[in-house]
């Protein structure tokens, strides 16, 4: 019988395998953020052991870092001292810190990839939950808490259960203005916030296929949003168009040998997943959400569900999520004011987003009401916004570009929305409180953002795309 | 380092009978900047407990003076969300011995485990069981088995068994953890290294 693209990698890795006992998997690569490491290496220090491969391991600061001014201190004290403590651990156990100011600075699963890092075939893991991300290149990479990046730490090793396999598919083409984004968004409110619980996804289809690697990463990212360990998706020409020349990436001979092994890297005809799901690009339309989990979404012509749609025991926490957004059932969100506009995050904020949304917002203004922030993934991708001159586009619409860093994809660092203002956000979290608290969370892709941008309320990019088509 | 021992126990439940609550209602992202393990049970479901000036809210079952006890039962999809272990932390920590749910995300009930505290994934049906028997004496007694693998609610003698990976229950039985069982394969690790 055939095997996944999933198990080929996972049996490369597996160090030691026995009845009863989870798998001893090999990580080639370990991610390191300032939030989740300190306690990892306390532990370290506590148990006397050094970190067993540190040029296995990279190092950045990006969910406490301002994202203006970035060259002052931080202004936080207690985000300062985690960054700084960063420093401090990274220099006593001899690990590469990408740090603030560095110029490979960034969200970690931005600069992992845009390195040459994240390659096909490996395995990687960070203590983040968005490490799903580098599956886009046909890898195996996923979250874990703090206590396991102590163990990948002092041993390169992760004790894990192989997880069930599942394969969604979709096929077809795309509508106008619907991107990546929206595939995730739409799959996700198919199968609910936890519909993907217990597996590791591989997404497969010709649509999947015709995205470019950063599409492919934004629906990587949000595997974990449906419950998933983490996704990936089986390398081709894209993949290795992406890799070829990158900092870290192999060269000369050592690059002809990766690639005839990258070419090894996909699910057999016959291989079997445990669960299989199917569908249509064309169905799909820009979507939004309207709730606190991202499994509570609709396309934007749709209306909020009705609370009789739940199951009785279901209700309660669908009232209290509406309650919480200032919605109620049977609403459309068309039309609806906007605060703010969110446009970065490791989901979004790659050259390619930076590059969509000024293409469209070029010549235009913000409306009023909004404030907007757009923050790029890395310093590179910063440098790379300013070269093209895309500073120039977002300065003369309204809003300057940012600095590299997290920023409002989570409450941690400066960037917060205020309590019961709306936001229209690219990242991947509307839960409670996670952009501030009581702050009100739409997730929808960058055109969509962009396009409340300019108009102030929730808009649907297609009608505004079709207008201008018609003026052009 | 030994991890926190975990055979048997019986206690009263608190109940919170809410859905998909995920590691940001736990603990809000605001309070994860601590760089030790300690003291996150100050902030355990700190938006829901406290209002903007800190005043503990009336209505949230931790500030209710009637439930008390080491396990948390929670409603479906507990844990869901962000893969900080802090949350883990925060509800050892605030001093729950076990949580109780129909549903966890994988995440959290890998930090669970790493850290002493018991993840139980009962049916519907029982934690159904559970929310009643709480609501109809907030007393009411619940006893939990790890080597036997079963929960049970003392008063009805209603019990199920539940699933724990075999190597994790040793773990917690006995305080060993993942680190100390990799390093004594250390010799494999560098011999797949050679590969
Ligand atoms: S951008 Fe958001 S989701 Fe991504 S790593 Fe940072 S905080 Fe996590």
């Amino acid at each position: 019988m055939g095997q996944t693209l999933f198990d080929k990698i996972w049996d490369a890795h597996v160090v030691s395998s026995k009845e009863g006992f989870p798998d001893i998997l090999y990580i080639d690569t370990h991610f390191i953020h300032e939030v989740t490491s300190p306690q990892a290496f306390d532990g370290l220090r506590q148990r006397g052991l050094p970190v067993f491969r540190p040029k296995q391991t990279v190092a950045t600061a990006d969910h406490n870092v301002p994202t203006w001014d970035q060259h002052l201190p931080i202004k936080e004290e207690l985000s300062r001292y985690q960054v700084d403590m960063l420093t401090k651990n990274c220099a006593e156990f001899g690990i590469e810190l990408y740090g603030l100011g560095h110029q490979y600075q960034g969200i970690v699963h931005v600069i992992g990839p845009e390195l040459g890092i994240t390659r096909p075939g490996c395995t990687y893991v960070c203590g983040d939950s968005h490490t799903s991300t580098h599956g886009a290149f046909g890898a195996i990479a996923f979250g874990i808490g703090t206590s396991q990046v102590e163990q990948v730490l002092a041993t390169q090793c992760l004790l894990q259960q192989r997880p069930k396999r599942m394969k969604i598919e979709v096929n077809g083409a795309l509508q106008k203005g619907v991107g990546a984004k929206d595939i995730i968004l739409y799959i996700i409110s198919k199968i609910s916030a936890a519909g993907g619980t217990g597996y590791f996804v591989e997404y497969a289809g010709d649509t999947i296929r015709s995205l470019s690697m950063e599409g492919r990463m934004t629906i990587c990212n949000m595997s974990i949003e449906m419950g998933a360990r983490g996704g990936l998706i089986a390398p081709d020409e894209t993949t290795i168009e992406y890799v070829k020349g990158r900092k870290f990436a192999p060269q000369g001979e050592d690059w002809d040998k990766a690639v005839d092994y990258w070419k090894t890297l996909y699910s057999d005809e016959d291989a079997q997943f445990d669960s299989e799901l199917y569908f249509d690009a064309a169905d799909i339309e820009p979507m939004i959400t309207y709730g606190t989990n991202p499994g509570m979404g609709i396309g934007i012509t749709q209306h909020v569900p009705e609370t009789a749609s739940f199951e009785a025991k279901e209700q309660g926490s669908y009232t209290k999520a509406l309650n919480y957004m200032g919605l109620h059932e049977d609403q459309s969100l068309l039309g609806k004011p906007i605060d703010y506009v969110f446009i970065g995050s490791c989901t979004n904020s790659r050259i390619e987003d930076l590059r969509l949304v000024a293409d469209f917002i070029k010549g235009k203004h913000k409306a009023d009401n909004v404030t907007v922030w757009v923050v790029p993934g890395s310093k590179q991708v910063q440098q790379q916004a300013i070269a093209e001159g895309l500073d120039k586009i977002f300065e003369a619409a309204g809003f300057p570009l940012r600095e590299p860093g997290c920023s409002a994809c989570l409450g941690m660092n400066e960037d917060k929305i205020p309590a019961g203002k709306y936001c229209i956000s690219t990242s991947n979290r509307n839960f409670e409180g996670r952009q501030g608290p009581d702050s009100r969370t739409f997730l929808a892709s960058p055109l969509t953002a962009a396009a409340a941008a300019i108009t102030g309320k929730v808009t649907d990019i297609r009608e505004l795309l079709q207008e201008e088509e018609l003026v052009g | 380092m030994a991890t926190k021992i975990f055979k048997h126990l019986q206690s009263s439940i608190v109940p919170l009978p809410i859905e998909n609550i995920d590691t940001d209602q736990i603990i809000p992202a605001r309070f994860l900047k601590a760089t030790t393990r300690d003291g996150f049970g100050n902030n355990l479901f700190r938006d829901w407990r406290f209002d903007k000036e800190g005043n503990p809210k009336k209505d949230f079952v931790l500030n209710h003076p009637t439930y008390s006890g080491k396990i948390l039962v929670a409603g479906k999809n507990f844990g869901c969300g962000s893969s900080r272990e802090h949350a883990a932390w925060a509800i050892a920590d605030y001093g729950f011995d076990v949580v109780v749910s129909s549903f966890f995300a994988d995440i959290f009930k890998g930090n669970a485990l790493n850290n002493g505290l018991l993840p139980i994934q009962v049916s519907d049906d029982f934690l159904k069981k559970l929310f009643d028997a709480v609501y109809a004496d907030a007393h009411a007694q619940v006893e939990v088995d790890l080597d036997n693998q079963f929960i049970k609610i003392v008063s009805t003698g209603e019990q199920e068994t539940f699933e724990i990976n075999p190597y994790k229950k040793a773990c917690l039985i006995n305080g060993y953890d993942d680190i100390d069982y990799i390093l004594s394969n250390k010799q494999q690790v560098e011999e797949f290294e050679k590969r």
